[in-house]
This record gives structure tokens, sequence and C-alpha cells, in this order.
């Protein structure tokens, strides 16, 4: 019961345009829902289009491939935390990856690619060459940014001297390689595209390696992207438009979304996609020498701080995600709201570990969207503010960003706190943020830290609001 | 600069436009202060007062208006006053220009620059300087107070030895400044408080000053983007009638604070409702000056009806408290328009060029619209903008710049297409045009979408991104221990994980947003 060629390209047309709503729909909340139903439409018409597809076969096993990938989906995506969310993301990205380089192998292998000739058999095989290549470069990146925000890889920028040169090495190789492999007659460039994949895998961990634990939302988005541009040059080499379509629309979705979140940091696009910018290596003149002492509160005098305060700005960070925390901060929140209090959250936006990923935790313990500021809508009600609330956030309120030139920061936007009457930093321990730059903040005659973990923190505190 | 005060020459005008404390901060600011003789005398304060506060006492109008760089006042001016005013004088009074108009061509005739503060916009930034809701704030405090005068009773419910006393109700209508004022300070005396209003977003302002929210069921919001309520539709009107039936019958004290600027106060209180009240209540009536919202109040009276109702269509003003906020109020806007020594008339201002209705000569009123919404949290706020020449210049550079670079980057990317498309076989040129498309579809689909989605955008995509499998499904085999059909099992194993879990994630976490 195949389809006509026909019919399957509408149905592929279809799908794309679903796909397409899809994206535009995630663009505002209101039209959200209706753009993922889009999305799953899309995607199970462009499935039962190509099983009907003339000269499809092994039905049976692509069944039960199906069947067992949708149980093992399901589970994961139901059991994941919220504040787990972007260590799934990653790892799912690396899924898109390997599969990219299975199919590119099987494209390979399939006798009717060797039936090509002359220019058409050549850019064939560049195809399947450059699929293979993006494909694992997104599987083992994916699986090392994983790792990273998993905390079973060390955040820290993993830095070599001359790292550089054996990159360009490495990507002088591949090309000699795939000269190589595609003068070989038959599927005797297996050899060469084994080896050039091992390396592709091996750039690809050196890559997010590089990258500072601090700037892992701009590469899961550009994975994303990567993730796009592996399933398009799957289309090239299988010559099937719907892959092409829909990997460009994410490739190019996920690059302008990294361009955004770069923006934001004030890095260029491109030294984060050639990764190991993490830790700026080049300092401008001697850091600032910090001046000042940490002074320290107990629970009680934050509380009895709150209960002056007329106008109070939470800035939550990673933080308040690791301890859990939104749901006593928004206990808190309410219970100071209801007092007369005017109480906002200031959302960097950079903060956590995954572009929104304050904006989702936050939406997760039920906050209204309407008291959640972005970082420029409260920078200048900071001065007017009389206690701001640091949760677990570090570097997107380090004011070295504004004022010390030799800082790995300086430059990028950062939330003001430190204009406030009064700034309590809630904080495990003295460490340094992601970027590993040390916080003057800490050290200003107006701020007070509170050590211990966020969430218990936030109830003890609420014991003695309401006491 | 000199800044005067002459005395308010209407007979039921208390109050004044300075007191010795702001006196004294018109002198921090850096103005001279005069003021006419016994202006504050209705107001309790004597010349002896304001002599103090360093003030300098004129005997006649003439001096003030002919002498001052700026004069304030409270009422706005009769024509004759408006007569003796000097050209390129700086006014400051209530003004309501939409019912004045005759007095504004007056005042743009004699070009004396004449600031309204009734017509301040309701902006965040311009609060302090709003003269309406610091003067609606005395008079629905002043309802409660005269109308627990005029009504016979308690207002707290008490249990004591001579027996029980019921609280009263209050039943307050529009819950503006002045109805929350009141709404507040009935509740402090003990009263069962209650409000109207056909504005939905204000039922938590109302529950917040102990108010109960009374509204009608029918599903229609009054809220405007300028503040003030708007007009109803026939339908509600009759549910709201009805609703003030029951009320009538119940309530004690009924206190309507309900306007529209520039237009007669609407009639919400009608003579059947008068009717069916108990002997003994009162009917508060803030609107009394703009018509009243009650068909029976009299402006400027006080009286019973042949059933027992007290209808209070005047009330004291409290001139001594009123003239400090009116007089603060003044203060503030002179300090943004730059006290005595910056002194400008910035017709950019939000505030200035709203308020500033005769403007050299000119009349400038009706303003533009400036939404507001009383429920955004930052408001408005003043943009320092550079000149619209610095701007243009600048933008000239850009684009020229822009343009420049945009034509050698189209050139190249023709010279790249032009050798593809000699080189490469038509399937390809064809993939290749579509992928283009595609990307470009791509990039703009992303450009606006909001910053608290980037999450789950991202899932979306990763999941959309799945789409690889269709890659394994090509190539399937029926033959398993094909190495092509192992590959392909596996590329759709975990393509498929992907697409499941990535749709799956997305949709729970955009369950959770909501507003």
């Amino acid at each position: 019961m195949f389809i006509a060629k026909e019919i399957q390209t509408a149905a592929y047309l279809f799908a794309s345009i679903l796909f397409i709503l899809s994206l535009g729909g995630l663009s505002s909340q209101e039209s959200a829902k209706r753009g993922v139903l889009y999305g799953i439409v899309g995607m199970i018409v462009a499935i039962i289009a190509t099983v009907l597809g003339e000269g499809v076969s092994g039905q049976v096993y692509i069944i039960v491939a199906i069947a067992i990938a949708s149980a093992i989906g399901l589970m994961l995506a139901r059991k994941v935390e919220m504040t787990a969310m972007p260590q799934l993301v990653a790892i799912l990205h690396s899924f898109v990856g390997l599969a990219a380089v299975l199919v590119g192998f099987g494209s390979y292998l399939d006798p009717h690619t060797h039936t090509l000739t002359g220019a058409a058999h050549s850019i064939h095989l560049w195809e399947v060459f450059i699929g293979v290549f993006i494909g694992a470069i997104t599987f083992t990146g994916s699986i090392i940014a994983w790792g990273k925000l998993e905390g079973k890889v060390r955040s820290k920028a993993l830095m070599y001297p001359g790292r550089h040169a054996v990159n360009i090495v490495l990507m002088i190789t591949c090309v000699v390689l795939g000269v190589l492999y595609a003068q070989q007659e038959g599927t005797g460039g297996m050899l060469h595209l084994g080896i050039m994949t091992a390396i592709a895998c091996f750039i690809g961990i050196m890559l997010v390696m590089a990258i500072g634990g601090g700037d892992m939302p701009v590469v899961v988005s550009m994975l994303n992207s990567y993730s796009g541009w592996a399933a398009s040059a799957a289309g090239f080499m299988l010559g099937n438009d719907l892959l092409i379509v829909t990997g460009a629309l994410v490739g190019s979705s996920g690059a302008i979304l990294s361009i955004h979140m770069c923006h934001a940091m004030n890095r260029s696009f491109f030294s984060v996609i050639l990764g190991g910018f993490g830790n700026a290596p080049a300092s401008k003149g001697e850091a600032k020498v910090i001046e000042g002492e940490v002074t320290a509160l107990n629970h009680e005098e934050v509380a009895g701080l709150l209960k002056e305060a007329k106008s109070v700005v939470i800035v939550p960070g990673y933080g308040m995600a690791v301890a859990k925390a939104q749901y006593p901060i928004y206990d808190m929140v309410q219970y100071m709201r209801k007092a007369g209090k005017n109480v906002r959250f200031a959302i960097h936006p950079v903060a956590g570990r995954l572009p929104g990923h304050m904006n989702v935790l936050l939406a997760e313990a039920n906050v209204p969207y309407d008291i959640v500021m972005e970082m420029d809508e409260i920078n200048d009600d900071m001065p007017d503010t009389d206690v701001v609330m640091v949760i677990g956030a570090n570097d997107v309120v380090n004011p070295s960003a504004k004022d010390d030139p030799a800082s790995s920061i300086y430059g990028m936007p950062v939330i003001e706190a430190w204009k406030a009457e009064k700034v309590i930093i809630m904080k495990r321990s003295m460490s340094a943020g992601y970027s590993g730059e040390d916080n003057p903040l800490f050290y200003k005659s107006n701020s007070e830290m509170l050590y211990g973990d966020a969430k218990d923190s936030v109830e003890k505190i609420l014991s003695f609001l309401k006491a | 600069m000199k800044v005067g005060i002459p005395s308010e020459i209407s007979p039921n005008e208390l109050r004044v436009a300075a007191t010795p404390k702001t006196v004294k901060r018109l002198q921090k600011q850096g103005f001279e202060v005069y003021i006419q003789h016994n202006a504050g005398i209705k107001a309790n304060f004597s010349d002896k007062d304001f002599e103090e506060a360093g003030a300098k006492i004129v005997q006649t109008p003439a001096d003030i208006y002919g002498k001052s760089d700026i004069v304030l006042k409270v009422k706005e001016p009769s024509m004759e006053e408006v007569d003796l005013m000097r050209e390129g004088l700086v006014m400051l009074s209530y003004l309501w220009p939409a019912q004045n108009q005759p007095l504004l061509q007056k005042l743009a005739d004699k070009k004396v620059n004449a600031i309204a503060m009734d017509a301040i916009p309701r902006i965040s930034r311009a609060q302090k300087m709003d003269v309406l809701s610091s003067m609606a704030n005395i008079a629905g405090y002043r309802a409660v107070i005269e109308g627990s005068y005029h009504f016979g009773r308690f207002l707290n419910g008490q249990i004591t030895a001579a027996g029980k006393v019921e609280p009263a109700k209050v039943l307050v209508i529009g819950a503006g400044v002045a109805g929350l004022a009141a709404l507040g300070a009935a509740n402090s005396l003990g009263a069962i408080v209650r409000a109207f209003d056909t504005r939905k977003e204000v039922a938590e302002q109302i529950q917040s000053m102990g108010g109960e929210f009374l509204t009608v069921e029918i599903e229609e919001d009054g809220a405007t983007s300028s503040g003030y309520s708007k007009e109803m539709s026939k339908e509600f009107i009759e549910a709201e009638m009805k609703l003030f039936l029951e009320q009538a019958k119940e309530v004690d004290i009924v206190i309507t604070t309900a306007q529209i600027p520039g237009r007669p106060a609407p009639k919400l209180w009608l003579d059947y409702h008068v009717a069916a009240m108990k002997p003994g209540s009162v009917i508060v009536d803030l609107a009394a000056s703009t018509g009243g919202n009650c068909v029976d109040t009299k402006n400027g009276e006080v009286y019973t009806t042949p059933n027992g109702v007290t209808i209070v269509g005047k009330l004291n003003q409290l001139p001594s408290q009123a003239s400090q906020l009116y007089g603060n109020n003044l203060c503030h806007l002179l300090d943004d328009m730059g006290k005595a020594e910056k002194w400008k008339i910035d017709m950019e201002d939000a505030v200035v060029s709203r308020a500033m209705v005769t403007h050299n000569g000119k009349i400038n009123w009706p303003p533009a619209p400036l939404p507001v919404s009383p429920t955004a949290g930052g408001g408005a706020k003043k943009v320092a903008a550079p000149t619209a020449e610095e701007v243009k210049i600048s933008d000239a550079e850009k684009s020229k710049k822009a343009a420049t670079s945009m034509v050698i980057r189209l050139a190249l990317v023709g010279a790249l297409l032009l050798v593809v498309g000699k080189f490469a076989p038509a399937e390809f040129i064809q993939h290749f045009t579509v992928f283009i498309l595609a990307v470009f579809v791509g990039w703009q689909l992303i450009t606006n979408v909001a910053h608290s989605l980037h999450t789950p955008l991202m899932a979306v995509t990763n999941a959309i991104s799945g789409i690889i499998v269709v890659g394994g499904l090509l190539q399937t085999t029926d033959d398993i221990m094909n190495p092509m059909t192992i590959l392909a099992f596996i590329a759709i194993l975990v393509a498929s994980i992907n697409i499941v879990g990535g749709f799956v994630v997305t949709h729970r976490m955009l369950k959770m947003f909501k507003k």
C-alpha cells in the first residue's frame, strides 16, 4: 500500500508548513501551546508519509524502533525535574547528532549511492562526508555539554597551549581525508570516513570542553543549531526536501537564538562558536583590587530588613534552581505582597544554564509573569529599591562588568543590584561564580551575605517574617 | 525668579496655593515668594505665618499678576483676573480646559502660559503632581466623616449593656482614589463596606481596603487605556441599576464618586433608588460640582428628602490640609521643570506638554492621548532623546554604511551562487534553493521570540530536528542482518526518543506558564 510520489510530496510540504507554524507559535505565550501541537502533527504527517512512500521496506523494524523510542522518550520527559531541563535538552541534541552520523554511514553503504556518476556522485559523497562531520561534532559536543551541566565534567574551561593550532591541523586532516575518500571506488572510502568521524568526535569534545560553564546557555543553543544543520545535510544526501527544509529551519533559528544570547552577554558570536573564550585569557590592565569587608547576617536580621522594606527585588540565579527554592520563594513573595510591599523578580537574560531557565522555574511555581521583569525593565528602578535579594546568582550582579576593564565579563550588561539601599546575597559559600570572577558586590558596604542553602534560608526567613 | 500667590476670589474656595511649609520649599528651589495680603486666612494661615516662612506680603492682586514670573492659584482665574496678567506669565491652577474654552482663548490672547493642574497626565512619574488624586483622597475621607455626621447612628457594631447596635452599611460607587479613600475611612470606623466599579481590575484594590467588591453578572470591563473608565452597554447599565436598587434597600450611607473628565457626571443613583432607601440614610455625592451622580443632588447644599434621606451636595474641603497637599503638588511640578536655576518650559516633556494648555499664544488642548495602564508595574519613563538633528545625521550615516556592506555581501552571495549553478547538477540546485529559503524563514521566525520562551522554543526545535528520523526510515530494509538496516534501526530509535522527549517536555513546560 504505497502512496504516490506526488501525495508524499504534498504531505511533506504540509509538514514543512506545520513546522514553520510551530516555530512561529513559540514566539508568544498565547500561541505557544498551539505551536507544540502543530509540531506534533507535522511530525506524525512526515513519518507516515515517509513510511508509506515508495521503496520503503522493513516496516516491522521501524515500528519496533519507534515503539521502544516512544516509551523511553516519554519516560525521560515525564521524569525529568524542571531544574534538570538544560541537561535533558543537551542530551537530546546528542541523539540527533548520533542519528545524523548513522544515516550518513547508511547512505554511504547504500548500493544505490554508487550507481551515480560524475558530479552527482562526488557531490553526494561530499554530502555524506559533511553530514557525518556535523553530526559527529553535535553528538560528542552535546554529551560534553550534558556532562558539564550535570556536573559530571568540570565546568571550568579547559585550555591548553596551541589548542587553536591543533584544531586547525585536525580540520585540515579532515579535508585531506575527504579528498582521498571521494576518490575511492565503491565503499572503499569507509576507513577514511571512519577516521574522519573519530576526529570530528574529538573536535566536538574539545570545542565544548574549552567553553566555560557560564556560557553553557549559548552552547546548548548553538548545538541546537548544529543538530539542525546535521539534519539538513542528511536531507541533501538523501535528496529529501523535507529534511532539508526542517533542518535549515532549526539550524537558522538556533543560530539566531545564540546570537541573541551573545548580545545579552556582550560576547562575539564567532568566539563562542569557535569555542574557548569562557575564561578570557587576555586581561586588559591590572585587575582592580577589591576593597571592603564581607559582612554576614542571620535569617532573623534579613527578615527584619524585609519587614521594613517597601520595595523588594529578587534576583534569582542558578543557585535557586539547584536548591529548588522557587516554591518557598514564591510563598515569601506572596506573603510580602499581601503586606503591601512591592516585590518583583529581576531576570537577567543569561541567568541559569539555559536561556529563559529562570522563567521556566518561576512559572513552575506559579509566579504570575507580570511581576517577573527583565533586566532592562528594572535597572532604572534599582536606586528606589529598598532591598535586593540575590538568590544564588553571582555573575549577573557583578559590578566588575561595569567598572573593571580587566574583568573577563567587562562590558556584559548586568543587574545593578548595588544601587539599591541594601543588597542581601544568599549563597552557599564565598566561591566565585561560573565565570570564575570574584565579585566586588559582596564587599560593598550596603551588601550583606546570608550563607546556606537557598531553599532552607528562604523558609527560615519566611517563618521569621510571619513571627 | 518671582513666584506670586494671589488670594482666591471665589467665596467658596477656602484653599490657597501655598502654605508656610511650601513657601519654604519654594525658596529652597531658588524662587522669591510674594503672597497677597490675607491669601491664606480661610485656610488658617495668617500673613504672619507666611512672613515668618520668608514670603513677602503684597497688597493687591495687580502686584501679584503684574510682577511675578510664575503665579500659583487654586481655582481657575476669572476673566478680570486674566486682564491683570502680564505677557509671558506662567500660571498654575485648576483650569478644566474641556469646559472653559473662552477662558483658554483669553489666556492664549494674553500670551499667558497656563498649566492646568487638572490636566496632569496620570502616569507614574507624574503621580507626585497629580492634584486630582491628592484632592480626591481628601474628599473620600471627608465624605465618610460628613456622611457619618448626618447619619444618626454608630458606624461600628457594638454589643453593650444597653443593647446591641448593628454596624452601618456603606456603599461606595466608583473605586478611584476618592472611592478607595472613602472605603478605607469607613472601614476603619467599623462600618461594613461595599464598593461598585465597572473596572474589574480594581476588585483587588477594593478588597485590599477592606471592602467587598460588588459586580454584575455581565462580562464587560470598563477599563480603558487612559486609566478612567468608559461608558458601558445598555444591558450592563440595566443590570447595574438593578443591583443598586437591591443595595438601596439595605445600605445606610451611599458615597458616589463617579466622574468623567470634561463631561457631566453620570447619573447612577436615580429617584427610585432614593425612594427605596430607609429614612435616616445618607447620600454623599462627591460629583455634585459636575452635576451629581444622584439625580436629587443639589450642588452646594445639604437637604433631606420627604422620605427622610439626607443628600449631601457640599463638602468641607479641609482647606488647611488640602492647601498643603495642593501646594506640595505644585512644588513637585516646579521641581520637575528645573526649579529657578534651570527653569525651562520643555514641550517635549510628557507631563508639561499635556498640562500646558496655552503656550506662546496658542491653545494646546486637547493634548495627544497618552495611554497608561494602572496595572503595569514600571510606568512611563522619560527618555533622554538626542535632538532630531543628531538622530538624522547618525541615521543617514548608518544607512549609508549598511547599504554599502549590503551591496558587497549581495555581490559575494551572487558570485557564489553562480559558481554553484555552473558546476552542480540541476537536482542539487533545486535542493539548494529550498535550503536557502528555509534558512531565511527560520531566521525571520525567531527574531521576535519572547525571552521567557527561549527554553520551550529550544526544546521544540530540538524535537523538530528529530525529523532526521526520516533518513533512517528511508534506509531500512527487510533484511535485519544488513548493516545498513542496523544503522537505520539505531538512527530511528535515537531520533524518535528525541522527538517524543522533546515534544512532551515542551508541553510540560508550557503548561506551567500562566498569567
